[in-house]
């Protein structure tokens, strides 16, 4: 494994980077450390990046130093997360005024929307992490064939329960928000419930697939 | 207890905010000024991370229903209780049907209204606090509207509602009333520091940055001199917190603030200390800041002060308190 670089983010955070470039196993890794790190006397918050792990801890009760010691022996002894996430099906409306940009898809792809389905709904993705906001999730696992720039002109309001495609990445928009990714498609599925325990449908390490409940082309 | 008969543009139920979701996409939320929002909540007996409102824009109008106690911290917005002034820092107690009224803020940005036994909201995640992206926690998710009714909580010691002791008030930190015309703000330099050559990392410490009206509880947008990256500026998504300033590929950076996103993609140029975020926090538009290089121990040195001043004040309440 790579060697991984502790760096401070303030007088409150730690940030463990491992320099890799976006792989599975070591986001394997990192979740184990995660799991540990949480645990730990006054860490506040442990928060997986793409390739990196960031820790906040309270700066008048914690030492920084030995906490940094923590983490860089914890990646050193780190072994891959036995965890196998939740297997989660979203059903998707695909096309339509449910995926607006389905046929900008299609257009800058050369495949059918039909094909693009096909291939959407035929992957397994992994939740690498949860960011930007509540219940976003960074999948990785999107056909390559898939991939397709971002809109020249993002949208100012993204519907909630948005599915789209963004570069090389796929995801769904938890709530409404400005965006520019192509969207495709549609799922009614309520990612995030702050009501709910835990209040995210999604999680680091589960496994998502689209199921088209819908394909209007 | 309190009605809201005017609502300023966006006035939010906030606490100390939520830790512990951050892995979800969870922001912080809570006041911008906790140093102001737990002075407020001492002055009228409530621990200091008791639920308040938040006003960032005047003027407001809100009418109080019941008795209780109620204190203001935070900026000066030419408040008047019943059309007599109020100032801040000041805890009084209200009758039933009084009016409170804040104007336009003379000074600072951010005011705290405490009342005895803290705003009764629901708490969702482990906070009072509004989280207004997401829409949830304090008022239902939303900024404060006119017509929205208020409770407070009962007050977490009854021997403590001070029913006894007249109108009193301290003297706030003292910069709070600091007037320079630059503010100076302490940062640790960022993980992506040495991305920026000599001359930018100089162009960051020297120049006096404009604080934005683009700003909002998310961010703080400065303008002033492009800062330059010396090399390929897209890093892989890593997570972020309040006080780190971001270095978007425009050169103008950006410092997060409580509703900041959880993670982002920017070279961190540096990190404001957390201790300094309460007063960037009371930073008008169009002022300046100018950033001035810390460290850590520095840091942690202001975070005590701040802590045994707010246990002066604490300690000081005791002697409010009527005998038992």
């Amino acid at each position: 494994m790579t060697q991984a670089v502790i760096q401070a983010l303030g007088e409150s955070a730690l940030i463990l980077n491992t320099g890799a470039s976006a792989t599975l196993d070591c986001q394997q890794r990192l979740w184990a450390i995660a799991a540990k790190a949480a645990h730990w006397p006054h860490v506040r918050d442990v928060v997986p990046g793409m390739n990196n792990l960031t820790i906040l801890f309270d700066p008048l009760a914690a030492d920084a130093e030995q906490l940094a010691d923590k983490l860089q022996n914890a990646w050193d002894a780190a072994s891959v997360s036995q965890k196998t996430g939740r297997k989660i099906e979203i059903p998707v409306t695909y096309g339509g005024a449910s995926g607006p940009d389905l046929e900008e898809v299609a257009r800058h792809t050369g495949l059918s929307p039909a094909e693009i389905v096909k291939r959407h709904t035929a992957a397994e993705y992994i939740v690498y992490f949860i960011g930007f906001q509540p219940g976003f999730p960074y999948l990785g696992g999107l056909d390559p064939q898939l991939a397709t720039p971002r809109r020249s002109q993002p949208r100012l309001v993204v519907p909630a329960g948005s599915v789209g495609i963004g570069g090389s990445q796929t995801g769904i928009y938890p709530a409404a928000s400005p965006g520019g990714w192509q969207l495709i498609g549609h799922s009614a599925l309520r990612l995030f419930d702050p009501a709910a325990n835990p209040p995210t449908l999604l999680q680091p390490g589960d496994r998502v697939r689209f199921v088209a409940s819908e394909v209007i082309a | 207890m309190i009605k809201i008969l005017r609502a300023g543009r966006i006035n939010s139920i906030q606490d100390m905010g939520r830790s512990g979701f951050r892995h979800l996409g969870i922001c912080q939320s809570g006041a911008l000024d906790r140093t102001a929002l737990a002075i407020a909540n001492l002055l009228v007996g409530n621990p200091s991370d008791a639920a308040a409102i938040e006003f960032t824009l005047g003027p407001c109008e809100l009418a109080f229903t019941a008795d209780g106690r109620i204190a203001l911290g935070g900026a000066d917005f030419a408040a008047t209780l019943d059309h007599k002034p109020l100032p801040s820092w000041w805890s009084v107690r209200v009758r039933a049907g009084q009016i409170l009224r804040l104007n336009a803020a003379r000074h600072g940005m951010r005011a705290y209204l405490a009342i005895a036994g803290g705003i009764d909201a629901a708490p969702q995640l482990g906070s009072r606090a509004t989280d207004l992206q997401a829409g949830f926690g304090g008022h239902g998710g939303c900024a404060l509207k006119e017509g929205d009714s208020l409770t407070a909580g009962a007050p977490d010691d009854p021997t403590a509602a001070l029913h006894g002791a007249a109108s009193f008030g301290i003297r706030p930190p003292s910069w709070y009333e600091d007037d320079a015309e630059t503010l100076a703000i302490r940062v640790i330099p960022g993980p992506e520091y040495e991305l920026f050559t000599q001359a930018t990392q100089k162009t960051f410490w020297n120049s006096n940055w404009t604080l934005t009206p683009q700003s909002n509880r998310m961010g703080f947008r400065l303008s002033g001199p492009e800062l330059k990256i010396k090399k390929g500026s897209d890093l892989l998504s890593h997570g972020v917190l309040p006080g780190v300033i971001q270095v978007p590929p425009a050169g103008q950076p950006i410092v997060l603030m409580a509703d900041a996103q959880t993670t982002g993609g920017y070279p961190k140029i540096g990190v404001v200390i957390s201790a300094d975020l309460a007063r960037l926090a009371q930073l008008r538009f169009n002022r300046t800041i100018q950033f001035v290089e810390c460290d850590a121990a520095q840091a942690r040195e202001e975070l005590r002060r701040d802590a045994s001043y707010l246990q002066q004040i604490e300690t000081a309440m005791h002697w409010l308190r009527p005998a038992k």
